[in-house]
């Protein structure tokens, strides 16, 4: 029989999340620590100062190795849409591809054919020639995950395209929308941001480090000082970002934001508290140990008093219907691209907007074939496929809650290092500093936490509202799938172990201070060879 | 014609052209990664190796992420299809595939014997694996694939993954395309290399090239006796959905019908066997920068000849041949293809001239001492 097993695709989720997450480790650091190493070879064309090479060049080691992993992982991610999402792809191809494919073309070529010139160039081309290859990498990387969080948002807020009964897929309307969807503008600026974050925590963290243990002192408060600016700058840009992402949320996606915010029942403005603290349990779909600021979530989200935000238990009750008429959707389509029959076209159509739900409780029907449901077991059909509308709340809410108290702490941090660092006072806060060097995988767990807030914030849906996650994988045994985890598994773990090795090999051994520095400066370094 | 027919065609010719920088530039660095172990007799050598394609392999492999996303955007169906009906194989590629820029960044970062030791074993199956699949998927699709669809679009396949690996066709493919993949890295080191690096290199082009040429000629007899598919009825403008509008017929001998209706195709096989006596001749002339050029006429004529015989197939199935998905059933819309295409004259020429700007920049023979002193190097 041609039914999906379910269990295939939970698999499937469980090994595009892992890798997913993986890849997402090291993209934030790349995308950021491009552009710090723009700015520090521009202070060194600019001032001629080798110490700003020197930086250059040793920041720039850490991040070819974080590249290297970076790359490998992105390539699973391309492949895994056609792997393991073979419906999804072949829906959505017309649209989704589209943005893959121009994120190879304009961007990730052009980063990685000059990343080449950037590591081996340094002799090569002329110091501004150089500068203009080092921006052309930050530039591609940036662009490179424009293109991707275009592609993203298409999932979360399908745009620029319409269902066409004749191919069975979505078909691609307008480029001009998919490319300037609200939530891909967002969304990109606020991934590339909390990569400058992450690059900065990073950057100042060993420079921390350095500077406790009394090492290329200059070079430190130096890197130190560039990365505690850059990341006031960037804190402030996420959290901006983020407000405006979780508005298009609440416009567009109420079902993930009553996830994030723990709402059960629809809000009672202007009370309402937004939850400090709170276990979501979805089984009893309640709270436990709730402890809220009131009066700050209506206006947070919808920057009004008085708009009352709906609770998961209303969506349910909204959702009946849609699931009702998107069984006749589905059926009507079945029929339809059975025998072509004009009347199955026309209720088709009718119900065209509600076609996911449909698709959705399809799990439900015998076979996985919503023509076989019989009318009188519709109402339990509908029942069961509501319990399936919304997300995991407990995730989302504490995803959600991870990342944006981290945030916080952030601008806390930034906000006190960019002080004491402009006052070259940084060496006196010893447990400042220390605190600063702990930081270093904050920013990185903040980046995994927001990614886990958008995408199972969007659960049960691959495309919002139009396929959901259970018709998209691919149809095959759970065998292939155990193969293929075990491997990635495996090898995912060499990297990381390889990666943290060597990072923490060379974040030790320090930058190669270059021999023309003045002899005042090589007293005082501990030099020592790379 | 109509647009839609014009535009289809054009993608199909994209493809072949993405598929040419592909197997040219991801098959020179899978050659020097091949070579790796055989042409550098201790870890200097290697290095020097390596860092012939240090600066661009990072480069090149876009080719193949590019081929993928254009396959994607371009014809979603068969990328949905391919790959998946592929799971098992494509796995194993992938793995290898990201092995590989982790290999390079990371193998010279310690100075240890067999830490070295094992990436440059990682190099070779790095190299080896993926060229060999790609070669195979295409042996295993000029003899179809099982695999039907049903009323919503969802694949289900039909026989087991192991069809793919243990075929002794498919293998013949691999082996071919693997020996191009190792001519073309020959040619590069020979390029940038200097003795003994670059006699060895010579040596082991020269052989591939002859290679490749026996089994490019084996292969093209071979195809008289597989069961090749035609496409009897089916309207190039159909609206792309492989369930409906498709007759296909297959007979013994059926990917040369194109051959026999058009005999000028002929022309494609021809000139890719000349180009690979070619080859031989430029290796052992000593005049690799001719040879490398002639590298992109031997994967002209493998691919064009490729493509003549199976067009307008894609990926033909055996279980259900009528579903067969061919260039007409599996593209993109209209607007889409239109759109993509653009961008693609847009940007293929850019990309191509910066990809030579760079290996402009880093011409000239890579030195062992400058390596040593350097320490950006691999």
């Amino acid at each position: 029989m041609d039914v999906i097993h379910l269990l295939v695709v939970e698999l499937s989720r469980f090994q595009f999340a892992l890798t997913a997450l993986y890849h997402f480790m090291f993209v934030p650091l790349t995308l950021g620590l491009t552009f710090i190493l723009a700015a520090m070879e521009t202070a060194y064309v600019i001032t001629g100062k080798e110490i700003y090479k020197d930086m250059t060049q040793f920041w720039g080691k850490l991040f070819g190795i974080n590249f290297a992993i970076g790359v490998a992982t992105g390539l699973t991610m391309e492949f895994e849409f056609g792997t393991n999402w073979s419906m999804y792809s072949r829906f959505f191809g017309d649209i989704f591809g589209t943005p893959l494919a121009i994120e190879g073309l304009m961007a990730f070529f052009m980063e990685s054919t000059f990343i080449g010139l950037m590591f081996f160039g340094w002799d090569r081309l002329s110091r501004g020639a150089h500068l203009a290859v080092t921006y052309i990498v930050a530039l591609g990387s940036n662009i490179s995950a424009l293109w991707i969080l275009v592609a993203n948002a298409c999932m979360n807020m399908p745009a620029g395209a319409h269902f066409d009964p004749e191919t069975m897929r979505l078909t691609s309307t307008s480029f001009v929308a998919l490319v300037f969807n609200p939530d891909a503008q967002a969304k990109a600026v606020h991934t590339s941001v909390a990569g400058f974050v992450t690059a900065s925590m990073f950057v100042m963290g060993i420079s921390a480090f350095y500077l406790l243990r009394k090492q290329h002192r200059e070079f430190a408060a130096r890197s130190f000082r560039m990365a505690a600016l850059f990341g006031i700058i960037s804190t402030i840009a996420v959290i901006t970002l983020g407000d405006v992402l979780g508005r298009l949320d609440y416009e567009h996606q109420p079902t993930k934001v009553a996830a994030m915010e723990g709402l059960w029942e629809t809000s009672k403005p202007p009370y309402e508290p937004w939850i400090l603290f709170g276990i979501p349990n979805d089984k009893k779909q309640t709270n436990y140990l709730e402890v809220g600021v009131p009066f700050v979530l209506t206006p947070l989200l919808t920057h009004d008093f008085k708009t009352p935000i709906l609770g998961i238990k209303e969506l349910q009750i909204q959702a009946g219907p849609k699931i009702e008429s998107g069984i006749q959707a589905v059926s009507a389509l079945k029929r339809y691209s059975e025998n072509h029959q004009q009347t199955d076209l026309d209720i088709f159509k009718t119900h065209q907007k509600d076609m996911g739900y449909g698709f959705l409780a399809s799990q439900y029907a015998p076979d996985q074939d919503v023509t076989k449901i019989k009318s009188e077991h519709i109402p339990t059909i509908v029942k069961k496929t509501k319990s399936d509308i919304y997300p995991n709340v407990f995730v989302t809410f504490w995803a959600f809650r991870i990342m944006v108290f981290l945030a916080i702490y952030f601008f806390i941090v930034f906000a006190m290092a960019s002080y004491v660092s402009l006052r070259r006072e940084i060496e006196k806060h010893r447990i400042f500093l220390k605190i600063i060097s702990w930081s270093i995988p904050l920013p990185f767990i903040a980046s995994e936490f927001g990614w886990i807030t958008a995408e199972v914030g969007r659960q049960p849906w691959t495309i919002f509202e139009i396929l959901p996650t259970v018709i998209s994988s691919s149809t095959h045994s759970s065998g292939y799938m155990i193969f293929s985890l075990i491997g990635f598994l495996l090898l995912y773990s060499i990297f990381i172990a390889a990666e943290l090795f060597l990072m923490f090999k060379f974040a030790r051994l320090g930058p190669q201070i270059h021999q023309e520095q003045t002899s005042s400066l090589q007293t005082i370094f501990t030099y020592q060879k790379g | 014609m109509e647009y839609y027919v014009i535009i289809k065609l054009i993608w199909a010719v994209i493809l072949c052209v993405l598929f040419i920088g592909l197997g040219l530039m991801v098959g020179m660095d899978m050659g020097v990664g091949i070579l790796l172990r055989f042409v550098g007799k201790n870890d200097i050598e290697r290095r020097t190796t390596l860092n012939i394609i240090g600066p661009h392999w990072e480069g090149n492999q876009v080719w193949f992420i590019l081929g993928a996303g254009a396959i994607f955007a371009a014809f979603p169906t068969l990328y949905a299809t391919a790959f998946s009906v592929f799971y098992v194989v494509m796995i194993l590629m992938l793995f290898s595939m990201i092995l590989r820029p982790v290999a390079f960044e990371y193998r010279s970062k310690i100075d240890q014997g067999f830490w070295r030791t094992s990436w440059d074993w990682i190099f070779l199956i790095s190299g080896f694996f993926p060229m060999f699949v790609c070669g195979a998927a295409f042996g295993n699709i000029l003899q179809g694939v099982g695999y039907h669809f049903i009323w919503n679009g969802q694949y289900f396949q039909d026989e087991s993954f192991w069809s793919y690996l243990i075929n002794p066709f498919a293998i013949l493919c691999g082996l071919l395309s693997v020996s191009l993949s190792i001519f073309q890295g020959g040619m590069m080191l020979m390029i940038r290399s200097e003795d003994p690096i670059y006699s060895r290199a010579k040596k082991y082009a020269t052989m591939a090239a002859i290679v490749a040429t026996c089994l490019f000629i084996v292969g093209g007899i071979w195809i008289f006796q597989i069961k090749g598919f035609v496409l009897a009825s089916g309207d190039p403008a159909m609206s792309p959905n492989p369930l409906f509008g498709q007759h296909v017929i297959t007979y013994k001998g059926a990917w040369l019908h194109n051959y026999y209706d058009y005999p000028i195709l002929w022309s494609l096989p021809i000139w890719g066997i000349l180009c690979m006596l070619g080859a031989v001749l430029m290796a052992q002339s000593n005049k690799p920068a001719c040879g490398w050029w002639i590298g992109l006429g031997i994967w002209i004529g493998v691919i064009g000849t490729v493509g003549a015989a199976m067009f307008p197939f894609f990926m033909p199935s055996t279980t259900a041949p009528d579903q067969s998905l061919t260039i007409w059933n599996s593209c993109g819309s209209l607007y889409g293809l239109i759109c993509m295409a653009i961008l693609v004259c847009i940007f293929v020429p850019i990309i191509l001239s910066y990809t030579s700007w760079c290996f402009y920049v880093m011409r000239g023979k890579v030195k062992t001492a400058s390596i040593i002193k350097d320490h950006h190097s691999y």
